[in-house]
């Protein structure tokens, strides 16, 4: 699945998701859970602000540093057996992935959760050259059992679907006849899953981390399907963000616990596999043969630009489980594998304005995201920065909006004007006024009227009644 | 103390008892209070439309109309999260960074100024009834006042108080979101209603008169049955 995944305009896809009562119900109550639980891991870890600067502080001198970083985490990848590509664009990640795959001759691949892989439409690919992809991560292996329904959370991919809906899927697919229980539903696509393990040729992994110092990849699972996908497979293909390297197992040790308490709100996943080189002689398992293939995609026309701290990013979606916008559109009305306001700030980015420029502007800006990032990204800053981009650099905005912010410039700015115009709109709404209340406007009021009562302006305004009762001071 | 009244053009056209209700508890804290005349908006539409350029010049009016000013009051948390971020739409313009960063010192949301400066809580406000407290956003997250309302609702006699669920989700409103994004904004609103009623109080508080307006706009729309108050009203109570 590449980065953008649907042709429908922003407003018809909102439309069509916020019409969804399954999916707002299950949104609802997983924000809810996630919200609830992250704020308790934080209390209990203690200090989390001074936590909160410490992750900001390392993701800064990552990026800062990040040639020095990723030209020491290639070197130690080499020494320890393993080969690095880097990647300039998304095609020549997933071309490079395919050959390594051509060369080995491998048929049957599995992955474990990766969206940077959703991101280079690596699925896709491998497909076409005739490779057969099994997801393992258990979110991802509904969806793709669902005939390849994009992921809607950047952690819980299948977060839009309640478990009546997973059995549905699992029977029609599955041959599943048991009951939507989770216990039940697992045990099966566990089942299914192992022995897909045991046949693959070719194991496909994300990363949550790299660090430099030692040449390792890091793997951050509740499920343990990582594993699997790393240590029975001859080959092992690692496929990361540019972005996700740390210095050392020091600041990792920081970060993993930024990320599982605020992704999942947990002290730490099940599962944290820090995985160095190919397989010693004398191990039992691990890959014989290592790739790390490093992408750029667009990342590196990010550094050194306004959006420089949109890169900071781990990835734990906690700014997507409070977003109120987020909360009743759900992932896929955003159009991009990354959604909520992380996915608004970076799917622009990555993937360009004609796709995503209302991403930015499906926000009330009410901080909740910046508030919630455990590595202190201004999110609601960034959203804005993109909207003064838009309309100002780019004029992509309607003439009429132009015209009536020119306007307000004028007419904000000056008291004799704001005075006059006051005055005339008390005139002019006199007679839709009933009850002090407007209910059908005029014009662009109409937009807030087809919603809501609009209150009529009040016979004596404020500064009227001021300059009446204690004189013009 | 002399307090010059930043009072919104919200307050100004549509809410004026608000503002009546704010200068009242002022004067009754031995407060000195004046209008500057100059004033209209903070450019907060435009701004958060992404239209800074257009909105720099109701800025640079409103620094100008209070650059005598002592303290600046201001009844609505976003409008005075307006001014505090004056010095970041200012700072590569050395001229106006200087002066637009004394008006952000200067300037105080209403319910901050009575608990942070004039370090009073109990106002002798009465009000009988159930309530419930919408913490509007860029209130609480940006410019951080969040138990400043609480401690004041808290002193009000006869007043009890009980919990919003989900309190801390956006009503919606977000200026021209709210009719630029209309399908979602309706979401969110209505959540923020059905709330409000959830929790059986009489009045929905809240310290800006945009969430206000979005809610009780909608609440009487679709005939939900929940008074909307701005604190303000609440803290010259008497009844």
């Amino acid at each position: 699945m590449a980065m953008k995944f649907s042709k429908k305009n922003f407003t018809d896809r909102t439309k069509e998701n916020i019409s969804d009562d399954f999916m707002r119900q299950a949104v609802a109550s997983a924000q809810e859970r996630l919200h609830g639980r992250r704020l308790d891991a934080a209390e209990e870890l203690g200090s989390w602000e001074e936590w909160r600067s410490h992750g900001e502080e390392i993701r800064q001198h990552v990026l800062e540093n990040l040639d020095f970083y990723l030209h020491q985490l290639s070197e130690n990848v080499a020494e320890r057996g393993g080969h690095v590509f880097f990647a300039k664009t998304a095609e020549e990640a997933s071309d490079y992935v395919r050959d390594v795959i051509k060369k080995k001759d491998g048929k049957k691949v599995v992955k474990s959760k990766s969206m940077v892989t959703e991101e280079i439409n690596l699925n896709a690919v491998l497909e076409e050259a005739g490779c057969e992809v099994i997801e393992t991560d258990l979110g991802e292996y509904i969806l793709q059992v669902d005939d390849h329904d994009p992921p809607s959370h950047i952690v819980a991919p299948a977060l839009h679907k309640n478990r009546e809906q997973i059995r549905e899927v699992f029977e029609k697919k599955l041959d599943y006849h048991k009951t939507s229980k989770p216990e039940e539903l697992a045990l099966h696509a566990r089942e299914k899953l192992r022995q897909e393990f045991l046949d693959a040729d070719i194991g496909i992994t994300g990363c949550n981390f790299a660090i430099a110092e030692t040449g390792s990849i890091s793997l951050v699972t509740n499920e343990g399907n990582a594993r699997l996908v790393s240590a029975l497979p001859k080959t092992q293909i690692t496929v990361m963000g540019m972005e996700r390297v740390v210095p050392s197992f020091e600041e990792f040790e920081v970060l993993v616990s930024l990320l599982t308490r605020s992704a999942v709100g947990q002290k730490l996943t099940s599962y944290v596999t820090a995985l160095t080189g190919t397989r010693d002689e004398g191990d039992v398992d691990g890959p014989e043969e290592f790739h790390l293939v490093i992408v750029d995609n667009g990342r590196s026309e990010i550094l050194g630009t306004e959006f420089q701290s949109v890169l900071q990013c781990i990835r734990c979606a906690a700014c997507v489980n409070v977003c109120p916008v987020y909360r009743h559109i759900g992932g896929h009305s955003y159009g991009s594998i990354y959604s909520g306001p992380i996915g608004a700030v970076l799917s622009p980015l990555l993937g360009g304005y004609d796709d995503f420029k209302e991403l930015p502007f499906a926000s009330t800006l009410c901080g909740a995201c910046t508030d919630a990032c455990p590595v202190k990204i201004p999110l609601h800053e960034l959203l804005h920065t993109h909207r003064r981009i838009i309309v100002e650099e780019e004029g992509r905005s309607p003439i009429s909006e132009r015209l009536a912010m020119k306007a307000f410039g004028i007419g904000a700015a000056s008291n004799p004007l704001y005075s006059m115009g006051s005055k005339v709109a008390s005139t002019a709404m006199k007679p839709l006024t009933k009850n002090d209340r407007i209910s059908k406007g005029p014009g662009p009021l109409k937009d807030w009227t087809d919603l809501r009562e609009f209150p009529a302006v009040g016979n004596t305004r404020f500064r009227d009644w001021f300059y009446d009762q204690k004189g013009g001071k | 103390m002399k307090v010059s009244l930043f009072i919104t053009c919200l307050v100004d056209m549509f809410y004026a008892d608000a503002g009546k209700d704010m200068v009242e508890v002022l004067e009754r804290q031995g407060c000195e209070l004046s209008f500057p005349k100059g004033q209209v908006c903070c450019g907060q539409p435009a701004y958060n439309s992404g239209y800074v350029e257009n909105s720099k010049s109701a800025m640079k009016n409103m620094i100008k109309t209070f650059e005598n000013a002592e303290y600046v009051v201001t009844p609505s948390g976003s409008c005075a999260t307006m001014f505090k971020l004056y010095p970041d739409v200012f700072k590569d313009d050395l001229n106006w960074l200087p002066r637009a960063q004394e008006l952000a010192d200067k300037t105080y949301e209403f319910t901050q100024f009575l608990v942070n400066v004039l370090q009073v809580e109990n106002v002798g406000a009465k009000l009988t009834g159930k309530a419930t407290y919408h913490p509007s956003c860029h209130m609480t997250r940006l410019l951080g006042a969040s138990e400043e309302p609480k401690k004041l609702l808290n002193q009000v006699e006869g007043l009890e108080m009980i919990p919003l669920p989900n309190a801390h989700n956006c009503c919606g409103f977000g200026g021209t979101f709210s009719v630029k994004m209309g399908d979602i904004s309706e979401q969110m609103v209505d959540e923020k209603v059905n709330s409000a009623i959830v929790t059986e109080a009489d009045y929905l508080i809240g310290a800006d008169c945009g969430c206000l307006m979005n809610i009780g706009g909608r609440a009487e729309r679709v005939g939900k049955p929940i008074r909307v108050m701005h604190i303000a009203q609440v803290l010259n109570s008497n009844e």
